[in-house]
């Protein structure tokens, strides 16, 4: 890869001063410049937590009714037995899990694959395929959950868990296989060539070259495709048939009140969370870059 | 032999992917696509009458609504990039062994319901709470000022809700590329923000574009932070759909402005990948 | 999930529920309706002789609407061994109807033998498209019994042919005392321009369509298209002078609680809720123009698997005892008026906070309607299919703008 810089000025400076400068100049500047960009992402990272900081504070209020909007005073029973005074809210936690899960999985390996066909090749119809990709992404919630239910529904499928988890890995896929692609595109075709020299099957390269370098992006569609299955609301309430999700529950519930339970449950999910990452990053300081 | 299973290789990866998203969205959205040139009710039921006029009057009463939509989305996508490039940078070259760490701390967050982190932000912002009120004691603001039920307010909520969908794209190029390049740049006499500029931002334009794509068009199509944390006159298109579908039940008018909406958004797309030259960064990965 | 009726009684019914509906609603008296009403009834004992009790039940509700340890689902099985299978799985009328409507036209079963919607337009479109089975009178006998008069007869469904009532709540004006000092009395203190920007209202043009009408002083139950029309005229006009702070759904309650909104078209339920969570002062009252009563009936969907053990179901929570610990729960209106007596005597033999919290839902007015309140509270305007285009066309664009 070539970098393009200014070669005046390259021409105009004797190496030995340049180097001598860039590098006295570049020490305290590198540490300014990376502080601030340190506190940054913690800025951004504190200020996506901050509704969660409300809702651990309304975990710990204490109603005498159903409405959790002012501070009334500190109690910890939520988090005791009466966390599951509303059976139905955990059974729906639970679906809800199971369903991001599945739905991880099955648009991470889905969308993988064609983002690897989208970024990696020229062949007729990447236009199309670019087109549906984008199509998906761009088509509004209500449009997709009303054409979803009409096709189970011709088709006389039975509606609840699987027509959730197929409805989410289809709406999953699109944004895995742009994160995957962005990836892919970024790829040194020569790392394969050099392997394909070295005589590594189409197989073997794929696992040994391609997976790892692709594999930050593969993460990432990871995570995206998690945290949009988790929070679904309108596709899911078409084609749920019976069965409660979380964001489900939740919606129905705000009519009648949201009970410090919900809090807890989000609380919870929170520290679990945060135990993963604390937990992930201490096994990683073993220390691959 | 070979040749023929080489050219092969990416219809087949596109296989299986590709078959479901036609499956379970191509034909039931072109299905439903073909509800907008249709006339009726629910009761009587639809009949397919061509009625194209169907788009010219949803274009007529709704056109506002459009145009506020593109411009939500646009400044969300701007204020998304502006925030979200300098985390997804620091990330990928100072993030060391830590790096999916921190991605997973930045969607923590969004695995707690969307209901709950809004009405968080109700409490946060609401007119006289622990954000505004020490402002308007100190006489900072004017003692009606508010940020709910404002186009700012919305505006803000999109941005919020969607940053991850701009980092992570952005965070998967800048991660591949080889932090001696900017070290050489600058051993060769280039600033900071020139090596930057020079190597940094060209190299990570495929994740740049994808965070645009995974951003503005989502953004643009959003009803739910409109219809808590917006007032009058900040309705985006996404709500007049939802309406259409579900409270007037008037499906051709939804379908139209459906259809409409998603050909504005990928002509957008197309534009802008043209513009950036996405062609361009192909090349640089096939060398 | 078989159907445990004949196909053709289930035609039977489709065809002639909706005639007799229309015939009733043309308000068409004298033989020609007796006869059709005869007809439609005919078909419908035909339909529940057929009927065999089964052993189990399906009751799909909103969440957070009944007891929240199910007691009284428990206590039914315990007495006529019939399993209930709870479903908390509607968020509103409208997305439910979206959900079941395309399951029904295409003649599959929804699931569900027993169903919770609001009277409106959901409720007036299952009936026209016939997809929820007439009740069977018969076994109505706790509702004939202890329902209140006000529920035995219902505009919208006359003779309780296809629902009776589960929980009620009104549509009023709510307000904060803190910033408002005279108490509103009227719909025009939704519009006074003294509170621009801490006005609320709500974004369901079924409910901003009456305090339109209320406005301009036109009953919504016999409003016509032109008084449709000067009643958004008035609430456009409310929009364009800043008085409107939001449309809201259902959030209205959190920005009054939090001061954001002065005074807001709110649910009784909703501000009884509030005051007992957290003690604060919201006030409520029906407007002397008017207000809303709405009505969450229980219905029967069609191809329903066991539609007698749905009536037994139904009929259950007309016992007094069962209806009280409803409303212990919900603090909605029931239907039953014996309950504010059993409410009483809980509250008289309970302890702490339960007894506080008991002795509020007996007494309150929020709770129960006074004589006053009944005689100014209206349903919603009746929409069938002939007008829905016609009234949304002219009222979305109030909240829509």
């Amino acid at each position: 890869m070539t970098v393009d810089i200014d070669s005046e000025r390259a021409r105009d400076s004797a190496p030995a001063v340049v180097a001598a400068r860039g590098r006295g100049r570049r020490r305290p500047r590198r540490r300014w410049g990376d502080r601030l960009l340190f506190a940054w992402t913690w800025l951004i990272i504190i200020w996506l937590a901050l509704p969660i900081a409300v809702m651990i504070m309304f975990s710990f209020n204490n109603p005498h009714g159903r409405f959790n909007f002012t501070w009334v005073g500190f109690t910890l029973k939520w988090y005791g037995p009466h966390l599951l005074d509303y059976p139905s809210l955990t059974t729906a936690m639970e679906n809800s899990l199971l369903v991001a899960f599945a739905a991880t999985v099955g648009s991470v390996v889905l969308g993988t694959l064609v983002g690897l066909a989208l970024g990696k090749y020229r062949f007729r119809g990447l236009g199309t395929a670019n087109l549906v990709q984008f199509a998906a992404i761009s088509a509004p919630d209500i449009v997709l959950a009303s054409s979803l239910l009409a096709f189970f529904v011709t088709l006389r499928v039975p509606l609840g868990l699987p027509t959730i988890i197929v409805a989410h890995i289809m709406f999953c896929l699109s944004f895995v296989a742009v994160t995957v692609r962005a990836r892919v595109l970024t790829l040194d075709r020569s790392l394969e060539e050099a392997a394909r020299d070295l005589g590594a099957g189409p197989w073997a390269t794929f696992r040994l070259v391609t997976l790892p370098l692709i594999f930050p992006g593969v993460l990432a569609g990871a995570l995206l495709a998690f945290a949009i299955s988790i929070d679904d609301f309108v596709v899911t309430s078409f084609v749920s048939g019976s069965t409660q999700t979380f964001p489900l529950w939740i919606w129905s519930a705000t009519r009648n009140g949201l009970p410090p339970q919900v809090d807890v449950l989000g609380t919870l999910i929170f520290v679990v969370g945060l135990i993963i990452a604390a937990t992930s990053a201490l096994l990683g300081r073993r220390g691959t870059r | 032999m070979k040749r023929w299973r080489a050219a092969a290789v990416p219809y087949l990866l596109i296989l299986p992917g590709g078959l479901w998203l036609v499956i379970f969205f191509a034909i039931p959205v072109i299905v439903l696509i073909s509800l907008s040139t249709q006339q009726g009710n629910i009761v009587d039921g639809f009949s397919q009458t061509f009625h194209f006029a169907n788009y010219a009057s949803a274009w007529d009463n709704y056109h506002d609504q459009f145009i506020r939509s593109l411009l939500y989305g646009g400044i969300a996508t701007i204020l998304c990039i502006l925030l979200g490039y300098p985390v997804a940078y620091w990330i990928a070259f100072r993030g060391g062994a830590r790096k999916s760490t921190y991605l997973f701390l930045l969607l923590l967050p969004f695995f707690v319901s969307f209901v709950l982190r809004t009405v968080s932000w109700q409490y946060f912002l609401s007119d006289n709470g622990i954000l505004l009120s020490p402002l308007k004691s100190a006489g900072i603001l004017p003692e009606n000022f508010r940020i709910l039920a404002t186009g700012t307010a919305v505006v803000g909520g999109l941005t919020y809700n969607y940053l991850p969908f701009m980092v992570l794209p952005i965070y998967v190029a800048l991660e591949r590329i080889d932090p001696r390049l900017v070290e050489a740049a600058q051993d060769l006499y280039a600033t900071r923000a020139a090596a930057f500029r020079r190597v940094v931002l060209p190299l990570s334009l495929p994740g740049l574009f994808a965070g645009v794509l995974l951003t503005f068009v989502p953004v643009a199509a959003d009803y739910v932070n409109a219809a808590i944390l917006g007032g009058t006159g900040n309705t985006m298109i996404g709500n007049i759909i939802q309406d259409e579908f579900l409270t007037v039940q008037d499906y051709p008018t939804g379908a139209a402005l459906s259809f409409m909406l998603m050909a504005i958004l990928l002509i957008g797309m197309f534009s802008y990948a043209r513009v950036l030259g996405t062609d361009e960064v192909l090349e640089v990965a096939a060398r | 999930m078989t159907a445990r009726y004949s196909r053709r009684a289930a035609l039977q019914l489709g065809g002639l529920s909706a005639a007799a509906l229309t015939a009733a609603a043309c308000g068409v008296q004298g033989a020609a309706k007796q006869q059709s009403t005869a007809q439609a009834e005919s078909a419908a004992d035909k339909f529940w002789k057929a009927q065999k009790p089964t052993g189990t039940v399906t009751f799909a509700n909103w969440a957070l609407y009944i007891d929240p340890d199910h007691q009284t689902l428990k206590d039914f099985t315990a007495k006529t061994g019939i399993k209930v299978t709870y479903d908390e799985v509607i968020q509103d009328d409208s997305s439910f109807f979206a959900k079941i409507h395309p399951q029904l036209a295409s003649g599959q079963s929804t699931g569900y033998d027993m169903m919770v919607i609001t009277d409106g337009l959901e409720f007036s479109e299952l009936v026209a498209l016939g997809e929820v089975i007439p009740l069977d009178q018969s076994m109505l006998t706790n509702f004939h019994q202890n329902a209140g008069p006000a529920y035995q007869h219902r505009s919208f469904d006359p003779g309780n042919v296809y629902s009776v009532p589960w929980a009620s709540g009104s549509t009023g004006i709510a307000w904060n005392p803190k910033y408002i000092k005279t108490p509103p009395t009227s719909i025009n203190d939704l519009w006074n321009p003294a509170y621009a920007g801490h006005v609320g209202m709500m974004s369901d043009p079924q409910e901003i369509a009456n305090f339109g009408l209320f406005k301009i002083g036109v009953d919504p139950e016999n409003s016509t298209q032109k008084e449709w029309q000067a009643a958004a005229a008035a609430l456009k006009q409310q929009r364009g002078a800043g008085i409107v702070r939001q449309y809201y759904d259902q959030s209205y309650i959190n920005a009054l609680s939090k001061g954001d909104v002065w005074i807001t078209m709110a649910w009784s339920g909703d501000i009884f809720q509030q005051n007992l969570s957290a003690g604060t002062d919201l006030q409520f009252i029906v407007p002397k123009e008017g207000g809303t009563i709405w009505t969450d009936n229980m219905m029967i969907p069609k191809y329903a698997a066991n539609p007698v053990a749905a009536m037994q179901l139904i009929d259950w929570y007309y016992q007094p005892r069962m209806a009280a610990t409803l409303t212990e729960a919900i603090n909605y209106i029931t239907p039953v008026p014996a309950v504010q007596d059993i409410i009483k005597s809980d509250a008289a033999s309970a302890k702490g906070s339960d007894k506080a919290t008991l002795e509020a839902v007996a007494t309150s007015p929020l709770v129960w309607l006074s004589a006053a309140d009944y005689a100014r509270l209206k349903n919603y305007v009746p929409i069938t299919s002939k007008n829905q285009s016609t009234f949304y066309g002219i009222f979305q664009p109030v909240v829509a703008g």
